[in-house]
């Protein structure tokens, strides 16, 4: 028997800010899943089951956010299920709702996910001061800046192609009333002239500290067929692990990434990603991920994606437009960035992104990673129904 | 030959920062005021302590009402030995308190002599804490209440739920929950094998019997398998930098001047890098490909930095698997 199809037709998010002081997390939550109940013009009671992921829980001192925010997510009665992880979980938070309603355990399942950094610490959360170890020398930047040098000596990349992606995520993040950072007078220059950090890494170049939720409600054909607008309708997901440190990891291009997004492709029937896909918005918490993930998720070979970025494809009026949103860059609640990068996916393919809409954007790919490039999680979303 | 596994305590603490909203502000406020505040639902029950969302209907509550501070206790649990952050510190019972007035129950502390003195149906009061601050502790225990009915006055013996509009002087709208955990940490046989070299100054991996992979530090499984290694191998001292980060800014707990390098630097004979500060050369002058050496310093547990060997540099073909 074939899998149920699967649409989104609910989505809701919170204006991301850098400390929401006037809710509680269960407050937060449920201003995004309000959001999404309306979008999809259903009511609690329609919703069978609850799926919800946040950031690990040293990074914001909750331990079982499904016992806390059960009664603020109408779950009472209900099956609700905690995803966990690290940075993707968002991504696979989605994808574990998806499941369900593709097996047909659920018609309807409300999905969510949240952060509020200001109320924590994730760089405490990440540094533990565990008895014998070596302390990371370096901050959060430090870890990833490594393999940014990694890369740009791979692929012989001009060091001025981290701005670009900046510069041009910022603007993108203008159109989005949603995005937290709302830079006005950005300026190319402005992002070359700041502060470097973790050289290769400027300050323009890393992702803000943020609070907010993302919510989603997806449901089968028959939810669909009611939808007051436009569904998204999954045409592949996929999750895959790796440990973040192991003999011969590629931390430039995981294995991982790479694999995921080729389950992705089959099940969507995609052959060539880059002539197939309409937009990415995909996970990029530090500029150069942009050309290092375009490799990694075929859209352009080994050494070449900085090429796309450099040429303008990825711009919003491009031929691939990425990170449409402003993407992690402008907007960066931890455990619920995955999610966003979802839920800015389907956005787009039901025409319902706003000034940000990619004209004829018929299939997108939204894309999550965390956990030093340990988890991923990745849907393809159409305009149009599955025809398998 | 066994040696004894390295053990330590691990206490992790945090002052994680809460936002209340509307609600828990309204209650935690009123009872730095000495009033206990509930929410009353659709179906006109009054919960206590209150909610922001109806656990039957999942809706928004915001309707406020005043409970009594007597009420009855509806089950309980001895607790011989308090511990540290708990309400008491002689032992007392753990008590679900339903307040006149309200419909559901509230978790706290009963100070009683010995179980003897603790029975379900039992009358108990709040005993308020002299200071209060808008917190649950405001309430710093119960105890046993031998007055007529609810203490309100009228001698009914029953309690009627007043609306209050939660509105207080000087609102608390966040509190501060600080976080502890105490654990009892071991690395395991082969970080302790590890560690133990260390302090003879030698960096000792193990390899995988499967994949042959040199793993430093050694996790006593290789992770690409799943099987365990117990070879041991000694790495280094040599070794290339294989890619690397200049700090510019100070880390929070680290005492090193800025800018410095970070390095991922790939002992001789290890088949990952391990992660180390690079010393003894301009920060601008470090490369990828640097041969370096580990320099120790008294009393430390890891080599402090490392620094150039002098060696040519390592050709790019060399270590580019190990990136």
């Amino acid at each position: 028997m074939p899998s149920e199809p699967v649409a989104v037709v609910g989505i809701g998010q919170t204006k991301h800010v850098a400390a929401r002081r006037d809710v509680s997390m269960a407050g937060l939550v449920r201003e995004a899943a309000q959001r999404a109940l309306l979008d999809a013009e259903l009511t609690w009671a329609d919703i069978d089951a609850v799926v919800i992921g946040k950031a690990p829980d040293f990074f914001e001192g909750v331990m079982m956010p499904e016992l806390y925010l059960a009664d603020a997510l109408g779950a009472v009665g209900k099956p609700m299920l905690r995803v966990h992880t690290a940075g993707s979980v968002g991504g696979s938070t989605a994808l574990v709702a998806t499941n369900l309603v593709r097996s047909r355990v659920h018609a309807t399942v409300l999905t969510l996910a949240y952060e509020k950094q200001s109320e924590s610490n994730a760089m405490w959360g990440l540094s533990l001061p565990i008895p014998f170890q070596q302390p990371l020398l370096a901050g959060a930047g430090g870890f990833f800046a490594p393999h940014v040098r990694a890369y740009m000596r791979r692929s012989g990349a001009p060091d001025t192609v981290g701005s670009l992606v900046a510069y041009k995520d910022r603007r993108n993040a203008l159109l989005n009333p949603y995005a937290h950072l709302h830079e006005h007078d950005i300026t190319l220059e402005k992002v070359q002239a700041s502060p470097m950090l973790w050289d290769p890494i400027r300050y323009s170049e890393t992702c803000p500290s943020s609070d907010g939720a993302v919510a989603m409600v997806l449901t089968d054909r028959a939810g669909a067929a009611r939808s007051p607008r436009p569904p998204a309708w999954l045409h592949g997901g996929a999750m895959r692990s790796e440990p973040t440190l192991f003999a011969g990891k590629d931390a430039v291009s995981p294995k991982a990434g790479q694999d995921c997004a080729a389950d992705v492709y089959r099940q969507a029937g995609i052959a060539d990603p880059r002539r197939d896909i309409d937009a990415v918005e995909m996970y990029v918490p530090f500029s150069w991920y942009e050309p290092m993930w375009l490799e990694n998720l075929g859209f352009a070979a080994e050494g070449e994606g900085w090429k796309l970025t450099e040429a303008g494809v990825t711009e919003l009026d491009g031929d691939l437009p990425v990170n449409m949103s402003g993407g992690v860059l402008s907007t960066n609640p931890i455990g619920a960035s995955g999610m966003i990068r979802f839920a800015e996916a389907a956005l787009q393919v039901r025409g319902l992104a706003g000034e940000h809409q990619v004209d004829g954007a018929r299939r997108v790919l939204g894309h999550a990673y965390g956990g030093g490039s340990q988890f991923f999680s990745m849907w393809l979303v159409g305009s149009e129904p599955p025809t398998s | 030959m066994t040696t004894e596994v390295l053990k330590a305590p691990l206490v992790v603490e945090f002052p994680f920062t809460r936002s209340l909203g509307p609600v828990q502000s309204a209650f935690l406020t009123g009872l730095r005021e000495q009033v206990v505040l509930g929410v009353r639902t659709a179906d006109g029950r009054t919960l206590v302590p209150p909610v922001e969302y109806d656990p039957v209907t999942a809706d928004e509550i915001r309707d406020l009402v005043e409970v009594a501070p007597t009420g009855t206790v509806t089950t309980w649990a001895w607790n011989h030995a308090p511990r540290r952050g708990q309400p008491l510190d002689t032992p007392f019972a753990w008590v679900l308190v339903r307040l006149d007035g309200a419909d559901t129950a509230l978790l706290h502390a009963l100070d009683a002599p010995g179980p003897d003195a603790v029975h379900t149906g039992m009358r108990v009061r709040i005993r308020w804490a002299a200071e209060r601050s808008g917190a649950i502790t405001d309430i710093a225990c119960f105890e046993r209440y031998d007055g007529d009915g609810d203490g309100d006055g009228d001698g009914d013996g029953g309690h009627e739920v007043a609306d209050h509009d939660g509105q207080f002087e000087s609102m608390v709208t966040g509190i501060v929950a600080q976080a502890r955990l105490d654990y009892s940490y071991s690395p395991g046989r082969a970080q302790t094998a590890y560690i133990n070299a260390l302090a003879e100054r030698r960096i000792v991996g193990e390899r995988c019997p499967s994949c042959r992979k040199v793993y430093v530090p050694p996790r006593g499984a290789c992770p690409t398998c799943g099987v365990g290694t117990a070879e041991q191998v000694q790495v280094g001292p040599g070794g290339t930098v294989t890619t690397y980060c200049i700090v510019n800014i100070k880390a929070r707990n680290l005492d090193i001047e800025v800018p410095y390098v970070y390095a991922h630097i790939a002992l001789d004979g290890a088949d990952l890098a391990l992660h180390g500060r690079i010393g003894g050369i301009p920060y601008d002058q470090v490369r990828m490909g640097l041969r370096v050496e580990p320099v120790w310093t008294e009393g430390g547990r890891y080599p402090d930095h490392y620094r150039p060997t002098g060696e040519p540099d390592a050709d790019y073909e060399t270590y580019k698997e190990l990136l």
